[in-house]
């Protein structure tokens, strides 16, 4: 028996240096190919190894694309792939998943050199990276009214909500929103009618994914009830974010967008 | 701390029995009532809803594409955004370029 355990350790240690050698070289084209590459008769494969890593880079490249399509469409195919390609090699992926990748990718726009001329392309990809969070987030369903209903007015202040798992808010300096939405749209994109920031909401209470725009306030106010803030709190918190909030406008959008599934009250 | 901001319990139950009346009000549609109503061109009150669309909707890795572009090299790099930045008009004398929102930053 310790013969065998350790004749597995050994494979184990012969995989992780194969792989260690393997892995370094795919995202960097600057890299020799490793030489421990052979076909089945023996003979070395360099070509290989640079089809399959031209395909690593390709196909997160592509995944970039297929997660931002709206950021794509605004700095047009070239430039993205170039852009996508530099954030694929400084930050690979983690996750086996592609669609999890990306998260990084707004973050990396927002200091990206070229990008600059762009001030609004950092949000705009956060709020297609929310977008697709939310198409795979978990079932279930909105808060229901009635909930909300059935607490006695004088504790309502202390109550406190449990987030919808779709549940985004996408903050903007810019009508990120708008220009999301010109963008992920199949038509030509018209002309952009504000220049007004604009915080945006991303839920998904049934099936379909929806974005919107939040009123003044609104997203100090939900990003409040997200992080466990009573609702007292959290009224305050938009209140002094922006003056011209108003709870019960706000109150009646959270529940039909459907950003929340429960609400309790703490009790003592 | 927060002095300059107090909410009472009475002007937070208003507050709910207004946004729950809100929604009695406006009770369950329809999807076809909710589509008629947009397209109508109603404007819901907490902002307008869009619906973002996207060529695979579920993502990247859920469908299976070919990849035989050569990217591998990746010299090719052109600086000038060649998408809608530069088509995308603005109010105002505020051009479609894509500089066009840099004086609009608020301060």
């Amino acid at each position: 028996m310790p013969e065998r355990v350790i004749s597995l350790a050994k494979r184990g240690r012969g995989r992780l240096a194969y792989a260690g050698a393997f892995t370094p070289p795919l995202l960097d084209p600057e890299v020799e190919e490793p030489g421990l590459i052979a076909g089945p008769n023996g003979k070395a494969a360099k070509k290989r190894y640079n089809v399959y890593r031209n395909n690593v880079t390709v196909s997160l490249v592509k995944a970039l694309a297929d997660t931002f399509p709206a950021t794509r469409r605004i700095v047009g195919e070239d430039f993205f792939r170039a852009m996508a390609r530099i954030h694929v090699r400084q930050t690979p992926p983690t996750s086996p998943l592609l669609f999890e990748y990306g998260r990084g990718f707004a973050d990396f726009i927002e200091n990206f050199e070229h990008a600059r001329t762009l001030p609004y392309l950092a949000d705009v990809a956060r709020i297609e990276r929310a977008w697709l969070d939310a198409y795979h987030a978990a079932d279930t369903g909105p808060l229901k009214p009635d909930a909300l209903a059935a607490i006695p007015p004088e504790k309502l202040s202390q109550a406190t909500f449990t987030a919808h798992p779709a549940a985004r808010v996408v903050r903007s300096r810019f009508p990120a929103v708008t220009i999301f939405a010109l963008n992920r749209q199949d038509g030509p994109v018209g002309r952009l009618e504000t220049a007004d920031p604009e915080d945006g909401l991303v839920t998904r209470p049934e099936l379909e994914v929806i974005v919107r725009r939040l009123p003044p306030g609104g997203a100090a106010f939900l990003e409040g009830l997200m992080a466990g803030k009573p609702l007292g709190e959290a009224v305050v918190a938009a209140l002094e974010d922006d003056e011209r909030f108003v709870p019960a406008a706000n109150i009646a959008g959270m529940l039909e967008a459907g950003a929340f599934t429960a609400v309790a009250v703490s009790e003592g | 701390m927060s002095t300059k901001t107090f909410v009472g319990a009475a002007y937070l139950a208003s507050a709910v029995t207004a946004a729950l009346a809100t929604g009695a009000a406006a009770a369950p549609l329809s999807e076809a009532e909710v589509k008629a109503a947009m397209d109508a061109g109603m404007e819901k009150c907490y902002g307008v809803a869009l619906a973002g669309q996207n060529d695979c909707a579920a993502g990247p890795g859920t469908t299976c594409q070919g990849t035989s572009t050569v990217d591998y090299q990746g010299n090719a790099w052109k600086f000038v955004a060649g998408g809608t930045c530069e088509t995308m008009e603005l109010p105002g004398d505020r051009m479609g370029s894509p500089e066009a929102l840099d004086r609009d930053i608020p301060s």
